[in-house]
């Protein structure tokens, strides 16, 4: 695969942030939580407060990645009745409301459930950028390579700090729009410390591709977001929006949004490594 | 050695692989790594094989069930499994994860138990061998099982409530899998059941097949023949799999694994994950599994905490779908019938998993006749169920009150 075609939709983002001399800004929220409209209010509300990239969460009643900030909202939203339909809707909505590219970011199971082909093809319609898969790994995913690569989406595989050099030159060769690196050995959810983890893996990931590489899991404040954008292509933040959406709705998003968009502007950065 | 499978990634047929987080994949290359050395070198499964023959108590007994027999219709031999130490054939597991957890250097044990009775082996294996021991229980049931989280604790485990999802066995599995993605490092998961994610199943699996194995063994014994049948209750189908390992080449060795029928099959309302035939994926393996129409995981439902499981383990998959395994759902009630029959019939009490795995077999025995002779496993003991029992049969009521 040629690397403008693995740039995609998110990296095409991602590298315009860059090319301002900066992080790009990633964030998720879970779709229909609170409710089906408060989500796609508040996923809104991240657009308008200066996010890059947007990932809307599939919820799902076995979320072994997730800690419990993303455990609770997707336990609400399904308790709610959400469908995967109505993630697709929220899709839609959103990604009719501005250029950011949307993506989801799924458990596998709904995905297989609705039909790989199916569900790439409907992503695709509703103007959605692709699939982030976090229990999905490339050895596992022929199927939705091949229908991702179909419909022109997205594939954003996970790379960990235990990752071994061979198996993150496997996983960035399957990628099209950006890495996800995992700062921490653990699941998500807000953190105090820095991870020492994170820069020698997105190190160890740049060398393997020249795509751009978001690190997540653990950043909740400016601070944080500025260290991250110091050495990242993007910086993720999720846990932290669900946080600011309980207490301060639709709003109190967009102001965590906009601390977030100062940080990865903070700390004047070079990209000759690129 | 008769198991070819599964593949290198895990694979038995188009079921199992691994369905895992990045973190954990490593990890269980790892692990895999470290398992197929230990199982080619005679130190390691010469220890494995006095543990369990000095301190499990194996070989079990093959018991001929002549007044079960005579009720069924048809010869009954029994695995007592359930006269292993702990009461169940999973000291068999936890013995010999416990023993490779040792070998890797590694220092602390988590698990996941759904009644306890995989936590009370785990904590038991951690004692044995000085390794620390933290059990993930669902918040519903550290209160339902009380009595067992008492025994993990005096055992010297660390006993978590999980408060979240159902707050029952999928729960605690989701919430150790949490853990290990964060203490992989110096941390074993000691899973409970031949399933998740490649090496689990197939490890788990060569741990067990004692049973079968030695199943096969006195059989010969006894009958200078095999059996026309073995049997096997199957929640995510350990001691299952342990049994059936042995016979899968025995091609006229008909095997039957008896899945829970909770309130009956027809109410929707049971954990018959192979009968009701939905593919996909849960904790780290495709296979079948209880789900919705959008693939969120449904609850199970059975009177019988260990079968209480929405999913199953990939090689019951494939051998239900290549046909060398017949499943079949078999009612609370049905089981219930049969835990008495046993009782009343044999002097034993056998867990109420393992008589879902007699009621099968009295349904089996019509079918094979009167010459046919079936092979149980009788998977374990069912003092642990007593409260159940009580309850079912009405026998607090009237005269445990005073």
């Amino acid at each position: 695969m040629s690397e403008l075609v693995a740039i995609g939709n998110a990296g095409a983002a991602i590298r315009k942030a860059n090319d301002e001399g900066r992080a790009g800004l990633v964030a998720y929220l879970p779709a229909g939580y609170p409710t089906i409209a408060g989500g796609v209010d508040a996923i809104k509300a991240l657009v308008d407060g200066g996010a890059d990239v947007i990932e809307i969460g599939l919820p799902y009643s076995d979320p072994v990645m997730d800690g419990v900030t993303i455990q609770r909202a997707a336990e609400i939203a399904l308790a709610q009745g959400l469908r995967t339909r109505d993630v697709l809707s929220t899709v839609e909505q959103v990604a009719s409301y501005s250029e950011v590219p949307v993506l989801v970011m799924t458990y596998w199971n709904p995905i297989e459930r609705y039909g790989v082909d199916r569900f790439a093809a409907d992503l695709a319609a509703a103007g959605g950028a692709g699939l982030i898969t976090p229990d999905l790994i490339p050895e596992e995913g022929a199927e939705w390579i091949a229908a991702a690569d179909k419909n022109e989406l997205d594939k954003v595989f996970l790379v960990s700090p235990s990752s071994t050099d061979d198996r993150i030159a496997l996983t960035t060769a399957n990628c099209r729009g950006f890495v996800y690196a995992t700062a921490v050995m653990g699941v998500t959810g807000a953190r105090d410390q820095a991870s020492d983890l994170a820069a020698p893996l997105v190190a160890r990931t740049k060398a393997a591709t020249g795509i751009p590489v978001g690190v997540g899991l653990g950043v909740s404040n400016g601070d944080q977001a500025a260290g991250v954008a110091a050495y990242a292509d993007a910086v993720i933040v999720g846990s932290a929006f669900v946080k600011a959406l309980d207490a301060g709705g639709a709003a109190g998003v967009r102001e965590l949004t906009e601390s977030l968009a100062e940080g990865v502007r903070r700390e004047p950065r070079t990209f000759a490594n690129r | 050695m008769t198991a070819v499978l599964p593949d290198q990634l895990g694979h038995f047929g188009r079921f199992g692989g691994r369905f895992m987080p990045e973190a954990l994949i490593a990890p269980l290359d790892e692990l895999t790594k470290a398992w197929q050395e230990a199982m080619a070198d005679k130190a390691f499964t010469d220890t494995f094989e006095q543990m369990l023959r000095e301190y499990a108590g194996t070989p079990s007994l093959l018991y001929d069930a002549t007044r079960l027999s005579e009720v069924a219709g048809a010869r009954i031999l029994l695995k007592r499994e359930d006269l292993n130490h702990t009461g169940a054939h999973k000291i068999r597991n936890v013995l010999g994860q416990a023993l490779l957890t040792k070998r890797m250097g590694k220092t602390r044990v988590i698990a996941e138990t759904g009644a306890g009775q995989h936590g009370v082996a785990t904590a038991t294996a951690c004692a044995y061998l000085d390794l620390e021991c933290v059990v993930y229980m669902g918040e519903v049931d550290t209160e339902r099982q009380a009595l067992n989280v008492a025994r993990m604790k005096l055992l010297g485990a660390e006993v978590i409530p999980v408060k979240t999802g159902s707050r029952t066995l999928k729960d605690a599995i989701n919430e150790a899998l949490r853990d290990w993605v964060a203490s992989v490092d110096n941390t074993h998961y000691l899973l409970g059941t031949a399933a998740g994610g490649h090496p689990f199943p197939a490890m788990v699996r060569d741990f067990v097949r004692g049973i079968g194995d030695e199943a096969r063994a006195q059989s010969l014994e006894l009958l200078g023949r095999l059996p026309d049948a073995a049997i096997a209750c199957v929640g995510g189908g350990s001691n299952a799999i342990g049994l059936f390992a042995a016979f899968v080449p025995d091609v006229d060795v008909k095997l039957f694994g008896i899945e829970a029928g909770g309130d009956g099959y027809e109410t929707g309302r049971h954990a018959a994950t192979i009968t009701a035939g939905q593919i996909g994926v849960l904790h780290g393996a495709r296979s079948y599994l209880l789900q919705d129409e959008d693939g969120q995981t449904i609850e199970s439902h059975s009177i019988s905490a260990g079968l209480d499981y929405p999913g199953v383990g990939p090689e019951h998959s494939w051998l239900a779908e290549t046909g060398r395994a017949a499943y079949r759902p078999v009612s609370d009630a049905d089981a219930m019938e049969a835990f008495r029959l046993l009782a009343r019939t044999e002097g034993i009490i056998p867990a109420i998993e393992s008589a879902h795995a007699i009621a099968g077999t009295l349904e089996i025995a019509k079918e094979l006749g009167p010459e046919a002779t079936l092979l149980v496993c009788l998977s374990g003991r069912g003092d642990k169920d007593m409260d159940t029992a009580g309850t079912w049969f009405g026998l607090i009521d009237a005269e445990g009150s005073k």
